[in-house]
């Protein structure tokens, strides 16, 4: 008796929503279940798993990194190359975010309020970069857009150079970038269905009106979390942009690629110092996300 | 006629969901779209509306063919099968965003909105969000938001089916009172010929697009006219509402 009644209390009835959101609060697992020891040797595991795998890895990185000292430490950090390498990262990331929300929002949009031939597929394109490998990515695009590319002939008369110059990283990061605003967006919009948006419209209001005050409220924070999962994956690509890019130093180098180059020349210091400006971004965007997700409810 | 329809045809990809669909509703009455599921009454209220297109046929509305005019500018109120409240704003503002869309001034804004929560009784309510709502509740609100705007015409979507049975009752009789108390003219859709029976002054029946008959309950229930109106209306569980009718007054 007293067990069920337990068992009841724990499921949370406001917790009814979407994906793993809700998973937090309706597994809240009831307090007698099962021995203690189960649950500390399931703990052990973990944190052992995480210790080996993350703690111990950056530990490393940030000891090698000051290895030499604080003075070199900045003086790797500072370097012309390595702020040029950041810059273009960040340069990628912003323009990654600002195209994949746009295209992210209209794709979303498109596909939740109207219904054509074709709606599935274009759905399941869309999907493609998660599919496919990065270098691959990386690989069509220079077949597409190189000297002996597609449209090579055509870009060479337009002295248009994407190949091994910043449009190419640019685009590459674009590209595997590319769904995870329109993930997060597309379930929410669909789910919200369209009578919300007619009940307005007969109303008189327009279409900026039905988006600010209606379409919006709804999707913000998935818009949000989409546009954090876009930026962390955008800082870190790696393999598309290393077959487009060339590696020129100082032009087409990105900060990932900038610490296989400094790492390959047994510059091991810069490279994790270089490193250790990725982490720090990385977990302030860490930050963000569990910032949006525990707003999000 | 308020509004009439004249010979409308409309087609869903290859699919006919109105045949030839012909009827008026006099002004100051309320009507019911009476028919089994997806025999067309959602689709011949939302082009009413606005929502859908016509592919022939005029649709006129206080003698004005509309077939051109967005929904916006028909004078309607619509209230939607789940009722489509905003989620994101609360009651008051529910109520509220018809009349800010029109760009009325605030005083008057906030004195209609009062006046409509007085209306369906929500006075205290006006601060709370769609979610913290009763089923009955949102029926009202919805209720009061498609009137905030003083239309003509009020189109009701299965205003009562998200509602369980022993509340439906008592919301319906509230309806009747209270479309007869603005005296607007309105339709509602409903598959339960009970409820068409009971609340409207007349009744549009319809079946796979075509409207079979229409007339007062009286009319359908006393001398239906096809076969198909024979078999659907159940005459003796009419006959007995009407009893029960009778002995009440
Ligand atoms: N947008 C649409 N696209 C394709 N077919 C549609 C569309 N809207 C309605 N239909 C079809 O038209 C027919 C009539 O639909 P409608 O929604 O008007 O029926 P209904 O009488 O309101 O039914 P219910 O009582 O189940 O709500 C149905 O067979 C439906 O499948
Ligand atoms: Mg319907």
């Amino acid at each position: 008796m007293k067990k069920e009644e337990d068992l009841e209390k724990n499921i949370n009835p406001d917790a009814v929503g979407d994906g793993i959101h809700s998973i937090q609060k309706v597994i809240e697992p009831p307090k007698h279940a099962s021995r203690p020891i189960v649950k500390y040797i399931l703990i052990a595991v973990s944190a052992l798993f995480l210790l080996v795998m993350l703690v111990i890895p950056l530990i490393v990185a940030l000891v090698n990194a000051l290895g030499d000292g604080w003075a070199a430490y900045k003086e790797a950090v500072l370097d012309e190359y390595t702020l040029k390498a950041l810059a273009l990262t960040l340069l990628a990331t912003v323009s990654a975010v600002l195209v994949n929300t746009v295209f992210g929002m209209f794709a979303a949009y498109l596909l939740s309020k109207f219904y054509f031939r074709g709606r599935q597929a274009l759905a399941t394109l869309i999907d493609i970069p998660f599919s496919i490998s990065p270098v691959i990515a990386g690989l069509v695009f220079i077949l597409t857009f190189g000297n002996i590319g597609w449209m090579g002939d055509f870009l060479k008369a337009h002295d248009i150079k994407i190949v091994f110059a910043v449009p190419g990283v640019i685009l590459a990061t674009i590209f595997v970038t590319f769904p995870f605003v329109f993930r997060e967006l597309f379930p929410v919009m669909n789910a919200q269905g369209n009578d919300e948006e007619e009940a307005a419209a007969l109303m008189g209001a327009g279409g900026f009106t039905i988006f600010r005050r209606i379409t919006f409220p709804h999707i913000k924070w998935a818009l949000l979390y989409g546009v954090i999962l876009c930026t962390a994956r955008a800082m870190g690509e790696f393999g598309a942009v290393s077959v487009i890019s060339g590696h020129l130093r100082g032009k087409t180098n990105t900060l990932p690629l900038h610490v296989e180059i400094l790492y390959n020349e047994f510059n091991t210091t810069a490279a994790f110092a270089a490193s250790s400006i990725l982490v720090i971004l990385a977990a302030l965007v860490l930050i963000a996300r569990n910032i949006v997700e525990w707003k999000r409810k | 006629m308020y509004v009439e329809m004249k010979h409308i045809n409309k087609t869903f990809d290859g699919f006919q969901a109105s045949r030839d669909v012909s009827f008026g509703v006099e002004k100051g009455h309320l009507a019911a779209l009476l028919g089994p599921s997806g025999s067309g009454k959602t689709t011949i209220l939302r082009m009413i509306a606005g929502l859908d297109r016509p592919d022939e046929g005029d649709i006129l509305i206080d003698g004005k063919r509309v077939n051109d005019l967005p929904g916006s500018k028909r004078g309607i109120g619509f209230v939607f099968q789940n009722y489509a409240l905003f989620r994101y704003m609360t009651v008051a503002d529910n109520i509220a965003f018809g009349l800010e869309v029109q760009k009325k001034r605030k005083g008057e804004i906030k004195s209609r909105v009062e006046e409509l929560l007085e209306l369906i009784s929500m006075k205290d309510l006006g601060k709370r969000f769609p979610h913290q709502l009763s089923g009955g509740q949102r029926q009202r609100v919805a209720f009061a938001r498609a009137l905030a705007p003083n239309p003509q015409l009020l189109l009701l979507d299965e205003p009562f089916a998200a509602i369980d049975a022993k509340v439906r009752r008592e919301l319906r009789t509230w309806l009747r009172e209270m479309i007869g108390r603005v005296g607007v003219t309105s339709i509602f859709v409903t598959h339960d010929q009970e409820e068409a029976m009971e609340v409207a002054d007349q009744v549009i029946l319809t079946n796979l697009g075509r409207v079979e008959q229409v007339g007062t309950p009286e009319e359908i229930c006393l001398s239906p006219q096809t076969d198909f109106v024979r078999e659907f209306i159940d005459a003796k569980r009419f006959e007995a509402l009407m009893g029960i009718e009778k002995e009440e007054a």
